[in-house]
């Protein structure tokens, strides 16, 4: 059994993709393999693994590859039916969770990009559209905290916690290069203080890269977009 | 002998559009599984025309497809694919082997996010944005032919979680193709994709084919001068249409527009 259960994730340090699907074997005690790609010099691996899209994350099990993040969680809490597990069992339940996982990936991610990637009029009207989705999240997640505790703990993380740490986990990183406030403790308290009780839990607190080294890539990032799209 | 008759205290309403290929995938769903259930047509082509409930239990994208299953609702038409195999067993849809799901799960995503929009590109776009698109499409396609790797459905020897999510490549790829000209699967490249979209479609019970083309004309073809006896048939294949599928409202306006889609 030992021997069977090979895992390798190759992965990307800054990528939320990546982040997510680490924390994700982390938090299930699944010994695995980690290989940093540089995403400059693809590994002939990830062509390999994934010829379809040639990003990671991707993780092999057994020799057999596995790509897209959402998907690769929802492999991992299949295969390793330990605590914590990322999707409750009751279908609607699940039915609630994914989909609020698909708001955070899909509606707060994509937002989030535009707000790092442009400037002026575009970067305001991007930034507006954030906080308009962080209100209709702070709504939406009352059904998870319905009495405003939130209690999370390394055995009850799940795919809506993970998802929203590696998009919004590095907030104050993230209000730093940009100058805008994101998560404000006013106006989302819950979401501010369900980041907040994400990023206490240990495994986290170990995993996250440096503020510092996070920053530099943001700034990075955010540089080489104003400067192409100026070009 | 306490007898729970679940079957009679179930209550399943689905909120859709007949044109929206998200919105056929659950019914196809539910067919395949033979759970009974309501259809409510919905009038799609503005938020105001939209029934209350479609708007009271989507409230954020208000759109369809909505599953309501005892007054619960469930959004989006993969995780309604999902929670439809998690509930009703019958026939399933999704392997037991992890792996083959996410093999499913991950060829979903790949359809809806790298095949489908070059479509609406190469439809819709400039002449030099069409070209690449085509191109787009045409890869894409190969690669799901490669992916089937000669196996009569995607999900094996029967109908499963992907087959069901390729919908818009067995059915609208090919209304799209008659109405554009434009040739997106062709059998020199895919030979055993265009014999699964003949299964496919066989299977799922389908609106009549013919007049597809007649609708998507009025609402596609720009030039003003065929738009008008396009919008004329149209208007006569809804009539069509409406007595075909016993009751079922359809929109009435003098032009067609194109639904709009849940993600």
């Amino acid at each position: 059994m030992g021997e069977e259960n090979k895992v390798i994730l190759h992965g990307m340090w800054a990528s939320p993709f990546s982040k997510r699907v680490e924390l994700a074997l982390k938090l299930k005690g699944i010994p695995f393999e980690y290989v940093e790609e540089d995403l400059k010099n693809k590994s002939a691996e990830i062509l390999h693994y994934n010829p379809v899209h040639k990003k990671i994350p991707v993780l092999v099990h057994n020799g057999k590859p596995i790509a897209e993040s959402l998907v690769i969680l929802e492999y991992i809490d299949e295969t390793w039916k330990n605590n914590p597990r990322f999707l409750p069992q009751d279908p609607y339940k699940r039915a609630r969770v994914r989909f609020w996982t698909s708001f955070v990936q899909q509606h707060l991610f994509e937002t989030m990009f535009t707000v790092v990637k442009t400037d002026g009029e575009a970067q305001e009207k991007a930034v507006k559209e954030l906080l308009e989705k962080l209100q209709v999240l702070e709504e939406g997640i009352k059904e998870f905290f319905p009495d405003g505790n939130i209690c999370i703990d390394s055995n009850n993380v799940g795919l809506l916690d993970l998802v929203l740490l590696s998009v919004f986990g590095p907030y104050n990183v993230q209000e730093e290069v940009l100058g805008i406030k994101i998560i404000d403790m006013e106006k989302t308290p819950l979401v501010y203080s369900w980041l907040r009780a994400i990023n206490q839990l240990p495994l986290v607190k170990e995993s996250i890269p440096p503020h510092d080294k996070l920053a530099a890539v943001l700034k990075f990032m955010r540089e080489n977009a104003l400067k192409s799209s100026s070009a | 002998m306490a007898v729970q008759n679940t079957a009679m205290a179930e209550e399943v309403k689905l909120f859709g559009a007949w044109g929206s290929p998200y919105s056929r995938r659950v019914e196809m769903a539910l067919e395949l599984k033979g759970v009974p259930f309501e259809y409510i047509e919905e009038n799609v082509s503005d938020d105001k025309l939209k029934s209350p409930s479609l708007l009271k239990y989507n409230p954020i994208h208000k759109k369809v497809p909505v599953l309501q299953h005892n007054g619960k609702p469930i959004l989006e038409s993969q995780i309604i694919l999902e929670y439809i195999d998690e509930t009703w067993k019958s026939n399933p849809i999704l392997l037991q082997d992890p792996h083959e799901r996410a093999m499913a799960r991950f060829w979903a995503k790949f359809i809806e996010e790298k095949c489908m929009p070059p479509v609406w590109k190469a439809l819709l776009g400039s002449r030099d944005e069409r070209g690449k698109a085509m191109e787009e499409v045409r890869e894409c396609l190969k690669t799901l032919e490669s992916v089937l790797n000669g196996k009569n459905f995607f999900g094996g020897e029967t109908i499963g979680l992907l087959d069901i999510a390729a919908n818009f490549i067995a059915f609208w790829l090919r209304v799209i193709q008659e109405v554009s000209g434009l040739e997106f699967l062709t059998a020199e490249e895919c030979p055993l994709l265009i014999k699964w979209c003949d299964r496919a479609n066989a299977i799922a019970e389908h609106l009549p084919v013919e007049c597809m083309p007649a609708l998507w004309k009025a609402g596609w073809i720009p030039a003003e001068n065929e738009r008008e006896k396009a919008v004329e048939e149209a208007c006569e294949c809804l009539k069509t249409l409406d007595s075909a599928l016993n009751g079922r409202r359809f929109f009435e306006k003098d032009t067609v527009g194109f639904v709009d889609m849940s993600a």
